[in-house]
């Protein structure tokens, strides 16, 4: 075709010629989520550090009760450096974080690095899993589902789907554990309910862990893939007589999945926090059972460590989807947060 | 008030109210009724399995569990109920801020409440715990404050919506103070999305007081609300299961309760929520949906004399929806056929089925609409039937299609090149390399510069006039013999529409490229086209060559839609022209001619009976029984406001 001839005044050429089209575009999304990741953190570190000072009255005395001896009282403040000018105290909180050193457990008397080091593991493969599954449930389920319900059709599956979904993700993990717990483990006896000794013993915690978020998730999905299939790119792949696989995997899930991840980027990060009810339902040896307890027991620090290191995981998986979500849809970067 | 009880009328709405209802009663009346019944010690039935006189059982004192639950509903709702309260009234504070503090301040704000709702509400809640202690008292500021952003969030976005509008730029600008506009103005107007939010909340904040009973971090013995007796119960799972389910129960049921009622009022109110889900609004889909009877006049057949110069053969083509009240068919037996190299437009107004006649020639219409034809034929080969892949082939190279809006009709995720690419890799089986290549090329072909570069980029990088002519360049990746054009130009900037018109010329010429150009503008398509369909309510009425358009247009409906368009000439003192009447709804097609109602030529015989598509000696069709009386078909210029203008698509 002879049609090479006289580029025809073609407006809009953009001064970044020459360098990689993405470049600009994401360094500027880089250091944008960058910034707003960091100032979380200082938030939540700030916020963990206030915490015990937000404490009415003296927490180490709160602490040990009050039958705990004067001395031994001075002793601990002394210990947590709770008698050092304010600034001090932060500056060797935020110090001890770089370190490693997050002070001594009151209640276990351990570095509390040790015991998160410890209980960290169970916690972080059970919310891994978790998140797994509910993502493996609630992707394909909501894309078939949607596929079944575009343009109206499937009516009383779409209405089957949405009540049986609206309801199971009301559902909270710690009485879906519960219900859980009575069906497999007392009535059937099939699965283990405690611990984490064995493969099979993740089966009732994650599945506690997924199925409400999941549920809410593949709500999600089947709106944006009913929305996406009647898109206009859509019926262009179609014109362009792609094999249905193509349509549906390469140009309606990617633009369904982003839309979806938006809405429900929040919710992977509530599972995250999830882990802290499911643990104690099946005596789940993790971080979960251990605030629980060192709340009870007063033990400010270890709770300070962790509420620093959940934090820190819902921040991850936040960044996490943003960041997918830029890969799969380069037009998020832009937006405005 | 009324529109609150809409949520009556539908049966999940009834269920949600009635629940809603019989659990604040629950929570009212049952201490009252049953403190001292629960608190009785069955001191001979210890940690007792459910019976006839314990449903539940009984618990270590002997104390009755199904009661207890009963009785734990004020405390419970009452907590719940109280958390929201806090929640709502933090929200409120830090919601309103941005608007009563002003541009720093209000920064300030809306940057702590963005981080702070990042954070899961059961990790606030935990951290809150802490600081308030353990305990009923605690837990509820804890959850209060938990929930504090998320309603603040709602706050700030409600504001901000309200703040906009003309009356409060107004109140502003008269000087009237910020927190005054605020209590007149805006809160009225955020109240109701509000209260339905709350309700919502108020569901949540049962089941999370619930957990933080369960963890042992709520409601303290001997005081107890639902998650405090899970929490009692799931001691004695094995021993009596319905200690632990009967509070289960309740707390699901509540919360359940207050989180549907709210939903169901937020749905009623038209009241967006987070967890909303959008029903799609597709059409019913009825039974049925076959051929009509002969009740429509066919179009005499334009013959093909069987020479192979004809590209794309459509014979008596009709497209059908199920709709409310039987089958819809927009498209009404249309023939024509197009011929190597020639271009063809279709004007009609809106409604009229060019669009949808292009679409169902490409075979694009979609469930649940049908097309039926005697003939659908490109390049000689039958376009109905299976869908094979030989069929498949020829369309995705010989048959290309350019669409309205260029800014949707391009996939958001992939880049421009790859989109191109993926025609040569699926139909001729290039690999990735080959393929992007040749994407490159076409890109080159149709006008684009640096086109290796503009490959790289997303559809969002390209301009409107750009991406256009790249939708053409995907077109030309296989060796098309049509090219169907619907509404090229009508989404891009006048300045580069005539861009996008050259280049279809351009293709046309240098590889004898037949092109089907659907277009409401005669003026664009007298000027691209070698001959015209004139499309009204579903049937081609007029078939002529685009020159004798002005001159020698036969049909009183072609003739009033070039006497529609401005020219030079027209008086601009003058209302613009337009056809009076308005356009044939597809579900409601008169029984005679179709546009008998809008035609100044109409007799008694239009009325009666539909004019069939009658071929001259020259080859031009025409539908009409008075096709060659010369009448008053000027279209009136009076009461333009009155009548819809010509096109409106």
């Amino acid at each position: 075709m002879a049609l090479g001839e006289a580029p025809a005044a073609v407006a809009t050429t953009a001064p970044t010629q020459g360098r990689p089209a993405w470049s600009g575009p994401w360094r500027r999304f880089a250091v944008r989520r960058a910034g707003r990741l960091l100032g979380s953190l200082w938030v939540l570190v700030s916020a963990s550090f206030l915490m015990i000072h937000l404490i009415p009255g003296d927490p180490v005395r709160t602490s040990l009760g009050p039958t705990a001896s004067a001395d031994l009282v001075a002793a601990r403040r002394a210990e947590l450096g709770l008698d050092d000018p304010f600034l001090v105290q932060y500056w060797h909180f935020v110090q001890g974080l770089f370190t490693g050193d997050l002070g001594t457990s009151l209640s276990l008397r351990l570095p509390v690095q040790e015991v998160i080091a410890q209980r960290l593991p169970a916690t972080l493969s059970l919310a891994v899993l978790g998140f797994v599954v509910a993502v493996a449930i609630a992707v394909p389920l909501g894309v078939g589902v949607g596929a079944l319900t575009r343009r109206g059709r499937g009516r009383r599956t779409e209405l089957g789907f949405t009540t049986t979904s609206v309801v199971l993700g009301l559902v909270p993990d710690f009485l879906l554990g519960v219900a859980l717990v009575y069906v497999f483990g007392v009535g059937l006896g099939w699965l283990p309910v405690a611990g984490d000794n064995t493969p099979s013993a993740y089966v009732l915690p994650a599945l506690s862990l997924a199925v409400g978020p999941a549920a809410v998730l593949a709500r999600i999905v089947r709106v944006e893939m009913v929305a996406v299939l009647e898109a206009d790119f859509v019926r262009t792949a179609r014109a362009k007589r792609l094999p249905s696989r193509t349509v549906y995997l390469r140009h309606a899930l990617p633009n369904a999945l982003t839309a979806s991840l938006t809405l429900g980027g929040m919710l992977l990060g509530s599972m995250v926090a999830g882990t802290v009810l499911v643990e104690n339902v099946f005596a789940w040896p993790g971080l979960g059972s251990t605030i629980v307890s060192s709340i009870l027991a007063k033990d400010y620090p270890l709770v300070q460590a962790i509420v620093i290191v959940y934090g820190v995981g819902v921040l991850i998986v936040n960044t996490a989807v943003d960041v997918a979500l830029a890969l799969i849809d380069p037009r998020s970067m832009i937006r405005e947060d | 008030m009324r529109r609150w009880t809409a949520v009556l009328r539908t049966p999940l709405g009834l269920t949600a109210t009635v629940l809603t209802v019989a659990v604040l009663l629950l929570a009212l009346l049952g201490p009252v009724l049953l403190a001292d019944a629960a608190a009785a010690d069955d001191t001979d039935n210890l940690l007792a399995g459910p019976s006839g006189e314990h449903w539940a059982g009984t618990d270590n004192l002997g104390r009755d569990i199904f009661l207890r639950t009963l009785v734990a509903a004020r405390l419970s709702i009452g907590l719940a109920l109280a958390a929201t309260a806090i929640a709502v009234a933090v929200g409120l504070l830090l919601g309103t801020a941005p608007f009563l503090l002003g541009r720093f301040g209000g920064r300030l704000v809306v940057a702590a409440v963005n981080v702070a709702v990042a954070f899961p509400g059961l990790l606030l809640a935990l951290f809150f715990a802490v600081v308030f202690g353990v305990g009923a008292l605690g837990a509820v500021l804890a959850i209060g404050c938990a929930g504090a952003p998320a309603f603040a969030r709602l706050v700030q976005t409600l504001v901000a919506g309200v703040a906009g509008r003309e009356y409060v730029e107004a109140a502003l600008v008269a000087g009237v103070s910020r927190p005054r506009i605020l209590v007149r103005h805006v809160l009225p107007n955020v109240a109701e999305p509000l209260v339905v939010n709350a309700t919502i909340g108020a569901g949540g904040a049962l089941l999370s007081f619930a957990g933080l009973s369960f963890l042992g971090l709520g409601v303290q013995q001997p005081a107890y609300d639902w998650g405090r007796l899970l929490f009692d119960g799931v001691s004695l799972l094995y021993l009596n299961p319905a200690a632990a389910l009967a509070p289960g129960a309740a707390v699901l049921l509540a919360g359940l309760a207050f989180n549907l009622f709210g939903e169901c009022v937020a749905k009623s109110l038209g009241v967006t929520t987070t967890a909303s889900a959008l029903a799609p609004r597709g059409s019913r889909r009825a039974p049925g949906g076959g051929r009509a009877a002969a009740t429509t006049a066919r179009d005499t057949a334009t013959g093909t004399d069987g020479d192979g110069d004809v590209v794309l053969d459509v014979r008596d083509l009709e497209v059908s929806f199920p709709g409310e009240h039987g089958v819809v068919r927009p498209v009404r037996g249309v023939s024509f056929t197009v011929r190597r190299g020639e271009a063809l437009g279709i004007v009609g107004e809106s409604g009229s089925g060019k669009s949808l006649t292009a679409l169902a020639a490409a075979r694009l219409v979609g469930e649940p609409g049908r097309v039926d034809a005697e003939r659908l034929e490109l390049l000689g080969t039958d376009l109905q039937g299976a869908d094979s892949r030989a069929q498949r082939r020829l369309l995705g190279t010989s048959l290309s299609l350019v669409f309205q809006d260029p800014a949707t009709s391009f996939n958001p995720t992939q880049r421009i090149g790859a989109q191109l690419a993926e025609v040569s890799r699926h139909h001729h089986g290039l690999d990735r390399r080959a393929a992007l290549a040749r994407a490159v090329d076409r890109l080159r072909s149709v006008r684009i510069t640096d086109p290796e570069r503009r490959a790289r980029q997303y559809p969002h990088e390209f301009s409107g006039g750009m991406r256009q002519r790249a939708m053409i360049g995907m077109g030309l990746m296989g060796s098309p013999a049509l090219i169907v054009a619907d509404e090229p130009t009508t989404a891009l900037d006048v300045t580069v529409q005539q861009q996008v018109l050259d280049l279809l010329a351009a293709i046309r010429e240098a590889d004898d490229v037949a092109l089907v150009l659907i277009s409401h503008d005669v003026a664009v398509v007298r000027e691209v086209c070698d001959r015209v369909l004139v499309m009204y309510a579903g049937r081609v009425v007029e078939d002529l060559p685009a020159a004798d358009l002005a001159t020698s247009a036969r049909h009183p409906y072609t003739r009033a839609l070039v006497a529609a368009v401005p020219d030079m000439t027209t008086d601009l003192d003058q209302p613009l022209a337009t056809i009076p009447g308005r356009p044939v709804d597809p579900a409601d097609v008169p029984v005679g001619c179709a546009f008998a109602d809008r035609c100044p030529l109409v007799s008694p015989r239009c009325r009666a009976e539909d004019p069939p598509l009658a071929t001259d000696p020259g080859g031009r069709r025409v539908a009409c029984w008075h096709a060659d009386e010369t009448g008053a078909v000027a279209p009136q210029t009076r009461d333009v406001a009155a009548r819809p203008p010509l096109e409106v698509s």
